[in-house]
């Protein structure tokens, strides 16, 4: 379920963010407890609370004492905004800096996106 | 403030072995910390001094501040679950009964929950019991006692894999209603490395390695693919165990790879895989194996 490549904490605090940038974890909604958590992943609380923690300093999750976290208001749009950064980061640049290798324009580049995204069975996003 | 346990300066010695050497040793408060090393490290002969069923050659023990030797007040905050538990020649209602007069936190609804679950017959000789029973009686008795300090020295002789998921979800079930201090030697890491907080690794008497388990996690990389690909990327870092074979090479670097080191790793076409927390303690108990480094970039 978790793998070794990352601390346990980190994953935990990237899966909830997957969830709520999804919108499978809505705006006000109460998300796992530490110990729902714990059990869940089998993990150790600490570990959890952790991962929790990460999430609730980046503002994205509001403790409301006695009852437990919830996801904070405009926490989704923040997470999408650092998505498609880290999407330009991640795969675009690197696809144009390629593209240049290869002799491939922007224009032929846009085209070749257009053409693969029409394709039935090709690039969805 | 007094640590929950504190071990100093111990050492133990049998007539021609160092079973313990300089071992020291901080826990407080409640956590799970792994007990790891290969047989024969001095997990087991750590544990039992702790619980002061053994005495040190050297160096002391305190348990809540004091010496636990002798010591019932201290004795009773403790829990001490051995590999292959022997039992007088009782039921195992009888053990049960005994366990509750003993420890002042027993939780007897608890104890009758994990019996059902273990499917253990209470009215059985313990030994009429198999190896696999035995060691589930010794769980039941481990967590049901709700000690402050829990003390399991690789628990689960004869137990599967499901009876030993069984024992792992209820710990930390009741770790988690029920803070306490665990101690749990083990040489079946992964198994339970979600479970642990800390690690501490003894080797040869000697504790070797001492960190969160959360450091560990990604501070080994193994790297494959064609050679010359592979010494490109793990120029100028730590490496170990490397193997090779025609023109391929499988090499352990030290040190988290970046972003920016996975990218390089895909354009070279190489596999990249984390080491386990099991594998990094098998690295960790072989520190000879580092390599010198002075290879030039391929």
């Amino acid at each position: 379920m978790l793998d070794d490549a990352t601390p346990l904490f980190t994953q935990i605090a990237q899966r909830l963010a997957e969830e709520i940038a999804d919108g499978a974890l809505a705006e006000g909604e109460r998300v796992p407890s530490t110990n729902e958590l714990a059990a869940y992943y089998r993990i150790n609380p600490a570990t959890a609370a952790k991962g929790l923690g990460v999430l609730t300093d980046d503002g994205l999750l509001e403790k409301r004492r006695g009852i437990g976290m919830f996801v904070a208001p405009g926490a989704r749009g923040r997470l999408l905004d650092e998505r498609r950064r880290r999407f330009t980061e991640r795969y675009v640049q690197p696809l144009v800096a390629e593209a240049g290798r290869l002799g491939i324009d922007p224009d032929e580049l846009v085209a070749l996106i257009r053409q693969a995204s029409h394709t039935p069975g090709g690039i969805t996003l | 403030m007094t640590a929950t346990i504190t071990v100093s300066g111990l050492t133990r010695r049998y007539r021609h072995h160092l079973a313990l050497d300089d071992v020291g040793l901080t826990v407080d408060g409640p956590s799970i910390t792994g007990l790891v090393g290969r047989n024969g490290a001095g997990k087991t002969t750590l544990l039992r001094i702790v619980a002061a069923q053994e005495l040190p050659t050297a160096g002391r023990v305190l348990v809540f501040g004091a010496s636990p030797i002798e010591n019932d007040a201290v004795l009773r905050r403790m829990v001490f679950v051995r590999e292959d538990q022997t039992f007088p020649d009782i039921k195992v209602r009888d053990a049960l009964k005994a366990a509750s007069w003993f420890h002042p936190h027993w939780c007897g609804e608890l104890a009758e929950t994990l019996i059902g679950e273990f499917d253990l017959p209470t009215d059985r000789a313990i030994k009429r019991l198999s190896r696999g029973m035995r060691s589930a009686l010794s769980i039941v008795i481990g967590l049901a006692a709700r000690a402050e300090v829990t003390l399991f020295d690789e628990p689960y002789a004869g137990l599967d894999a499901v009876a030993r998921r069984l024992f792992y979800d209820r710990l930390l079930a009741e770790y988690a209603e029920h803070p306490r201090t665990v101690l749990l030697s083990t040489h079946l890491i992964d198994e339970v490395a979600g479970l642990l907080e800390r690690v501490v690794m003894i080797d040869r008497g000697r504790v070797v390695l001492d960190a969160a388990a959360d450091d560990i996690r990604g501070e080994w990389t193994t790297v494959s693919g064609p050679s010359a690909a592979v010494e490109q990327l793990v120029a100028g870092r730590p490496t170990r165990g490397r193997r090779r074979i025609a023109s391929q090479e499988s090499v352990i670097v030290a040190g988290a790879l970046d972003d920016i080191d996975h990218l390089r790793a895909r354009e070279l076409h190489l596999r990249v895989e984390p080491l386990s927390l099991q594998q990094v303690v098998v690295q960790a108990s072989n520190p000879a194996a580092e390599e010198p480094n002075d290879r030039t970039h391929a």
